[in-house]
């Protein structure tokens, strides 16, 4: 392994420490005592010494803080101040809904990204490609959570086909590949495909538009390539890029879905997020940023190392 | 060597035409551009409405009517229908842009402000105090930017102050990034070199030379977010973290009206076009001035 | 024209009385340079500890004399811009001492830097990297002056009367901005702008070299007119062999990092007695078809200046190569012990006279008559 691949690997040590201490201090962020948000005000105070006891509140805070990444690295996050339910438990049942969606999201928005990036960089210029920059532009500007109501009202309300909320019918809760399970899926995951896309169909726009300008497709056509062969050529260029960049879409949707699950009442960790905030139960919502942002950690560094497997130039530079 | 028969002295001839300097070509191809103009236009309407809320707005935006509500698109005296509490829908959406450009606009002014501050030293001094500032920095990158502002937003509690505050944290880091890059690549141009010989010091330097070529790649850069931050800003009063009733705001007002889409669908998504409107203007007005600038971060 | 150029007897080319700013007389070097020295680390080990340097510079002294045009040639990479660099202070050098007349600058008791760089100055290379895109032409030559305490308008006006001394018409040029000049008005600009602070010394880092040949021509005229005009001593750094021997009284020859040869410039030009400038010679195209190349020009790259021969550094590109030159790193040594101290012909080669007896003419006599 080159040292490039040991040091991005290292690099995120430190990362991930820094990343548990913002999570850790957003509680002391929080206006008034963090004891509030774990005990209602008016329990006994010897319960409110139990649990201070319990949670370590007691202690100065860099001993807090030790206490709560070594509870953190065993998978204990705290339990629940709404429901009394263990904090990993809640988030990781509602991190599968996410993660379900948002691939589905990225799936759409790539696919779609792709081809038409693809067609607009190679007939640059026409009026495929104004439409397709037009839609690029509109689909990174969109305020996500309002086309999910647009498409509500469309498809659910005037239309009558699709639901407009929850994961599947009832409040199972327990996702299977099944049509009415994936009726529910799909207009939330439309929905937050538009912003992958947009970012995806412009980044691939530019690029296919800037090789095909490149001497070396020149080179290509006067060798008598046909244009079918340049096109593969062409892909081979894009593709780490366009996928590099999906990667890191992929890591933004599971935080853009917070709005999107809000509107479709998305059983996931936004709506879980949503529900935190107004309960102030800060555990919940400090066990969910936490998990959520190490996913995102994980996959940037993912989405480095295969990049700088697939791009030699990286590991150079 | 034959070169010596050349006259020195030969003064060259140019055609004189008057110097243009540098804003000169910037706005002339941007008013060749003629989207960027129209987003620029339609953007100036709405600051203008804005402004003049009070007098453009037919009605009070907060007097309630239990007795006209959710009225339809196109009701005589309510020409955009009524909200919920039965409001006047033009008035609020007038009235909104007020609140929804503040809490979308200042983030980025902020985070232009103190990113660009910290990006420029942090490139023009270099070395171990650039390594620190920018890991820092990379350490905000681990959020997604709508989880680090609900996470600070909500951390907070609900307040148009706490929006402020949470947007501008999240939009100081990638400010800093690409004002890092630039001044790094500023910083061992021939010029600043020149500077230095000289005889200029660093002070000086920053302020005649550095800023000058550094700070129209950050604006660019910084009003390609302003479009991000309408989208997040309003999705924080959409979530009830931003604005509070019966405040006139966008998202908010998308979030109030959302119990009304069976009723009355069609009003319900007025706010967000706006929204949608201002988001999409500021994005291509951004691409306008990227390309009129010739700017390439 | 050589006949004007610096003789054996005098060799101060000075045509004006010495600045006011003098300190040591005209025997006194302007410049001196002293075992100066500048590595750049490319790699650290996890530590940080340097791993692998480059010797940029590896122990360089030379003087420039009072008056004189002091020409440094070499290839890309053989630490000319460095060396330009280092003396201007913009790269702080990790050994070696510069004195400009008579203080060392840079030391307790010296030349303060800042002092020193107002009476040296230099040119870049890139005419339109070195103006600040930003500026009008006459705020870019206005801003030096204005650093070291000239009002607004008095540096507007040194401005003008600079670029009308440039060849620039100022009510033309004056408020144009650097990307409506050509490259040789830029370059003129540059001077103008290196004139503004009026130094003693300037340093024209390949200041020519990116212009257009008939350009190029016009702007060495016009740097020796300046020259006449101001008093002034220049450090002329070129690839260019052709160019250098037109303007400089004496050359330096560089390979990686180190003066590989130096004498007057008609002496060296005629009897090279480095093996290396033999070769750079023999790459020269010449326009004399009697005159066929008749020594191999130069094979391959310059050595990695990262890890160098043991012995000479020319060595293994050198085909008069001996075992002593893979064993011993050759010191610059004079070739003639009759020649005066700063016009001796200099080369630092094992085999000096034999290439120099290998040149057409013989050099030798004309020295010693």
């Amino acid at each position: 392994m080159s040292s490039y691949f040991l040091k991005r690997i290292l690099y995120v040590i430190p990362i991930t420490l820094a990343v548990s201490f913002f999570c850790f201090s957003l509680v002391h962020l929080s206006p008034g005592d963090p004891m509030d948000a774990v005990v209602s005000p008016d329990a006994p105070s010897e319960v409110v010494a139990m649990v201070q006891r319990a949670y370590g509140f007691d202690r100065p805070l860099p001993e807090q803080f030790g206490l709560w990444v070594s509870r953190a690295v065993q998978g204990d996050l705290g339990m629940s101040a709404a429901n009394g339910r263990a904090v990993t438990t809640e988030v990781f049942s509602a991190l599968k809904n996410t993660l379900l969606l948002a691939v589905a999201a990225s799936m759409i928005g790539f696919t779609l990204g792709c081809t038409f990036g693809a067609l607009a960089g190679y007939y640059q210029g026409s009026l495929l490609d104004r439409i397709v920059t037009g839609f690029a532009v509109g689909g990174v500007s969109v305020p996500h959570y309002w086309l999910g109501m647009l498409l509500v009202i469309i498809f659910s309300v005037e239309l009558n086909w699709l639901p407009s909320s929850g994961a599947g019918p009832g409040s199972s809760s327990d996702w299977s590949f099944e049509w009415a399970y994936l009726r529910h899926l799909i207009l939330p995951a439309v929905t937050l495909s538009v912003i992958p896309m947009g970012v995806v169909t412009r980044t691939v726009r530019a690029m296919v538009a800037d090789i095909l300008a490149h001497e070396f497709v020149e080179a290509l056509r006067a060798k008598g390539l046909a244009e079918r062969r340049i096109f593969l050529h062409v892909i081979k260029n894009v593709a780490p890029t366009a996928l590099a960049v999906m990667g890191l879409q992929l890591g933004y949707l599971l935080g853009g879905s917070i709005l999107v699950e809000t509107v479709f009442s998305w059983p996931g960790t936004g709506l879980l997020l949503n529900n935190a905030i107004f309960q102030r139960d800060l555990p919940i919502l400090q066990g969910t940023i936490l998990i959520l942002a190490l996913f995102f950690v994980a996959l940037n560094l993912m989405v480095d190392l295969v990049q700088a497997r697939l791009d030699p130039r990286i590991q150079r530079g | 060597m034959a070169a010596t028969s050349v006259d020195v002295s030969a003064k060259v001839e140019v055609p004189i035409t008057p110097s243009r300097g540098y804003w000169g070509p910037v706005f002339r191809r941007l008013s060749r551009d003629p989207v960027a103009l129209i987003a620029g236009i339609i953007l100036l309407c709405i600051l203008a409405m804005a402004l003049f809320a009070p007098w453009l707005a037919p009605m009070d935006p907060y007097k309630t009517s239990m007795m006209t509500r959710l009225r339809p698109i196109g009701t005589p005296g309510h020409w955009l229908g009524t909200d919920e509490l039965g409001r006047d829908m033009l008035s609020r959406l007038i009235y909104g842009a007020r609140l929804s450009l503040l809490i979308g606009v200042m983030p980025v002014v902020n985070a232009f402000i103190i990113g660009s501050a910290i990006g420029i030293v942090a490139g023009f001094v270099g070395g171990k105090t650039n390594t620190v500032f920018m890991r820092i920095i990379d350490v905000f990158y681990a959020f997604p930017a709508v989880l680090l502002a609900i996470a600070l937003a909500g951390a907070l509690g609900a307040g148009i102050i706490n929006s402020l505050f949470s947007l501008t944290v999240v939009f100081i880091p990638p400010i800093a990034r690409v004002a890092e890059s630039v001044t790094t690549q500023i910083r061992s141009a021939d010029y600043i070199e020149a500077a230095r010989a000289s005889g200029a010091g660093s002070l000086k330097i920053i302020r005649c030379h550095v800023l000058g070529n550094v700070l129209s790649p950050i604006f660019v850069y910084a009003t390609s977010l302003i479009s991000v931050s309408m989208i997040l800003a309003s999705g924080l009063s959409f979530l009830g973290l931003g604005a509070r009733p019966p405040m006139p705001e966008w998202g908010l007002m998308l979030n109030t009206l959302r119990d009304a889409i069976y009723v009355n669908p069609w009003i319900t998504i007025l706010p967000g076009v706006m929204i949608f409107t201002v988001s999409i203007c500021f994005n291509t007005l951004s691409d306008g001035l990227r390309s009129a600038m010739d700017v390439k971060l | 024209m050589n006949a004007e150029r610096v003789s054996v007897e005098s060799p101060l080319a000075l045509k004006k009385p010495l600045d006011s700013r003098d300190r040591g007389g005209a025997a006194q070097p302007l410049l001196s340079v002293k075992a100066l020295r500048k590595h750049f680390v490319i790699k650290k080990d996890f530590f940080g500890r340097p791993v692998s340097q480059v010797h940029a510079v590896d122990g360089v002294d030379f003087d420039v004399l009072k008056g004189e045009t002091l020409g440094i040639v070499g290839e890309s990479g053989c630490g000319k811009s460095t060396t330009a660099r280092l003396l201007m202070q913009l790269l702080t050098p990790d050994a070696g001492e510069v004195i400009f007349d008579g203080d060392p600058v840079g030391k307790p008791g010296g030349l303060s830097i800042r002092e020193m760089r107002r009476q040296v100055q230099m040119v870049f290379q890139n005419s339109y990297a070195s103006l600040n895109p930003r500026m009008s032409v006459e705020e870019s030559i206005a801003f030096g002056p204005q650093v070291h305490g000239l009002g607004k308008k008095e540096a507007n006006t040194r401005a003008r009367k600079l670029l009308d001394q440039v060849g620039l018409l100022p009510n033309q040029f004056a408020s144009r901005y650097p990307h409506e000049l050509s490259g040789g008005q830029r370059q003129r600009v540059n001077i103008a702008r290196a004139l503004a602070l009026e130094p003693r010394l300037l340093i024209l880092d390949e200041a020519v070299s990116a212009l257009d040949k008939s350009v190029e021509a016009q702007v060495l005229n016009l740097l020796i007119d300046l020259k006449q005009e101001y008093g002034l001593t220049y450090l002329f750094i070129s690839h260019d062999l052709n160019v250098v021997r037109y303007i400089s009284d004496r050359v330096m020859v560089m390979y990686l990092g180190r003066v590989a040869e130096m004498g007057e410039s008609e002496s060296l030009y005629n009897a090279p007695a480095h093996p290396y400038t033999r070769a750079l010679m023999s790459a020269m195209p010449s326009m004399d078809p009697d005159n066929r190349t008749q020594v191999a020009p130069l094979a391959g790259d310059p050595p990695n200046p990262i890890d160098l021969p043991p012995g000479c550094r020319f060595c293994p590109r050198c085909s008069m190569a001996v075992d002593k030159c893979r064993e011993e790193e050759p010191e610059l040594a004079p070739l003639h012990a009759m020649q005066a101290g700063h016009l001796q012909h200099r080369s630092a080669c094992w085999r000096a006279g034999e290439v120099q007896a290998l040149a057409s003419t013989p050099i030798a006599e004309e020295i010693t008559s």
